[in-house]
């Protein structure tokens, strides 16, 4: 098959959770990596060397231990910085996960003055398709602040309604938050020329790179954003560890979110100046383990080069597609052109409840995620109120998608639906 | 691995799952309640009625799996025509059965069909699927007795 990791069997024995046999002996099939993605042994390794032989708080202990974590985890961002194509690593901010990330966004400008100040009669728009973690912020942001919260509907075939771009973007819009990568529907959306609109009427733009960063090149600054959160865990990364990558200028403007240790310059009773990027944004000890975890992971992945990834990813999907349209009664909820999209793909089976599906599935050991995965509103617009989504990843086989089509046969005859 | 799906998806599970006794909301009733998994996103309306001490109507619309689902039409069953007084052993006996982790051996002359949900209280991401209708349940008698303690 095209476009698959040519050292597929190679990178497997990498991760050690595909060898797992689950409780009833079965072998694994994770199809679940836009949940969470498995982690490679080397991620496992250097985390645990950390812990092992460097373990200390950083960036105040005065001892060689103290320096060695330190610079761990400054090289995690110079790591992280480099990966995404940041033009200064200073303008990487580690957080919790990507829904700190955007919550940080969207409170800091809630407090913003100037410029970036929101009030009453101003606009923020989303999409119908985001995750819940970049819709409620907003929700909360526009309700506090008088301002109203717009959205982009959705095409039938999962895209984005552009129709009415430049009269949802307009002269009254502060701030454009979107998706990259659809974690439902799987949609890749045009970030860039949505940017250029949000720029033309002097917005910022906010984007959701959970399920972008994982599978496509990514260069933040040719994407058109201005600020961007992913998070560690779905980049073969550990959980606990998060990022917002801002373009300085923005996060100069921002105010502070979180008070507190290794974000100020000095504290007096009265007043405290603060430090500047990225450590304004820190405050407190940082998942510090997390963040060389993270280093470990993106330095990984940019071994095998994220052009190869999306590659793999494309076949897979592609693959994935055409087995599923095989299945009686199957339908899949987003774009059937695998170029198109990311590597999640939503389905309904008609008949079956999602979570029974994936109950089927599991006795097969094949790993599925069932529900609104976080996206009810994408699911109202399709009149579904849950589906059953499989995700790949670079480690995921053909043979793999195999089993989920046999298993999906399966669950129709298990449920006796002919 | 069917015979473990087997012990999950009894016949009288898949059995109320498609026939879905007493679904449909219907009047009169003195109380309706919203119950939602907020994990997987099943939701059930449910309407009560009561006559004196009488459950005498126990309507709802659910949308979910067929666990939910048929938990739901299982309930009404067990429940519609019994007291109010009646009907408490039944729901306790449910709730210590589904919170026993598979290790409460249901006693079926309380319970009836409602045993074959024994399989499904082993496995912890399906408990609340079989719970929500009998949450719902018991959330309505609160407040319809509220309303007419009123």
């Amino acid at each position: 098959m095209e476009g698959l990791l040519p050292e597929l069997d190679v990178i497997r024995k990498d991760f050690p959770i595909l060898e797992r046999r689950l409780d009833n002996g079965q072998q694994l099939v994770y199809l679940d990596s836009a949940n969470t993605s498995q982690k490679p042994q080397v991620v496992i390794d250097t985390m645990v060397d950390h812990l092992e032989r460097h373990n200390a708080n950083i960036a105040r202990a005065m001892h060689q231990l103290g320096a060695e974590s330190t610079e761990a985890f400054e090289a995690a961002r110079d790591k992280v910085a480099a990966f995404i194509g940041a033009p200064s690593r200073d303008e990487v901010i580690f957080t919790k996960n990507a829904t700190e990330s955007l919550n940080l966004v969207a409170n800091t400008l809630a407090w913003a003055t100037g410029e970036l100040a929101i009030g009453a009669g101003d606009e923020v728009v989303i999409t119908e398709m985001e995750h819940h973690s970049n819709i409620v912020p907003w929700q909360l942001l526009t309700q506090r602040k008088g301002a109203t919260l717009r959205w982009f509907g959705l095409t039938d075939d999962g895209q984005l309604d552009l129709s009415n771009l430049d009269q949802l973007i307009n002269e009254k819009t502060k701030v454009v938050s979107l998706t990259w990568v659809s974690n439902m529907l799987g949609t890749i959306n045009p970030v860039t020329q949505i940017a250029r609109r949000a720029h033309e009427v002097g917005a910022i733009v906010v984007v959701d790179a959970s399920q972008a960063v994982p599978q496509l090149p990514v260069d933040v600054t040719a994407s058109g954003a201005d600020l961007l959160a992913f998070t560690g865990h779905k980049v073969v990364g550990p959980t606990g560890i998060g990022v917002l990558w801002g373009k300085r200028a923005v996060l100069d403007q921002l105010p502070p979110f979180h008070g507190g240790g290794e974000m100020i310059e000095t504290v007096r009773m009265d007043v405290s100046t603060y430090a500047g990027i990225p450590h304004k944004f820190e405050a407190g000890t940082p998942p510090i383990v997390e963040a060389i975890g993270l280093g470990a992971a993106v330095d990984y992945l940019g071994h095998i080069g994220m052009k190869a990834i999306h590659a793999h990813e494309q076949a897979i999907t592609a693959y994935a597609l055409e087995g599923l349209a095989t299945v009686p009664g199957l339908t899949v909820l987003g774009p059937l052109d695998a170029t198109q999209r990311g590597g999640a793909i939503s389905f309904e089976l008609e008949g079956v409840h999602p979570h029974d599906i994936a109950q089927v599935l599991d006795s097969r050991g094949i790993a599925v995620r069932a529900g609104h995965h976080c996206a009810k509103p994408a699911h109202a617009r399709f009149g579904v109120q849950s589906s059953t989504r499989m995700s790949s990843y670079l480690y995921t086989t053909p043979t793999e998608i195999d089993a989920l089509v046999e298993g999906l046969e399966y669950t129709r005859s298990y449920f006796k639906l002919g | 691995m069917s015979t473990e799906l087997d012990s999950l998806y009894q016949d009288i599970i898949l059995d109320h799952a498609k026939r879905r006794l007493n679904a449909g909301l219907r009047e009169p009733f003195e109380a309706e309640v919203h119950h939602v998994n907020p994990t997987c996103g099943d939701e059930v309306t449910l309407r009560l009625h009561l006559e004196g001490d009488v459950v005498r109507d126990i309507s709802y619309d659910n949308q979910g799996c067929s666990i939910s689902t048929a938990s739901a039409s299982v309930m009404t069953e067990l429940l519609v025509g019994k007291t109010v007084a009646e009907t408490q052993p039944i729901h306790d006996a449910f709730l210590e059965m589904m919170r026993g982790k598979g290790q409460v051996e249901p006693d079926e002359d309380v319970l009836e069909d409602a045993i074959a949900f024994a399989g499904a209280a082993k496995l912890t991401a399906r408990i609340k699927c079989a719970l929500l209708s009998w949450m719902a349940f018991q959330d309505a008698l609160v407040r319809a007795q509220e309303d007419s303690d009123a």
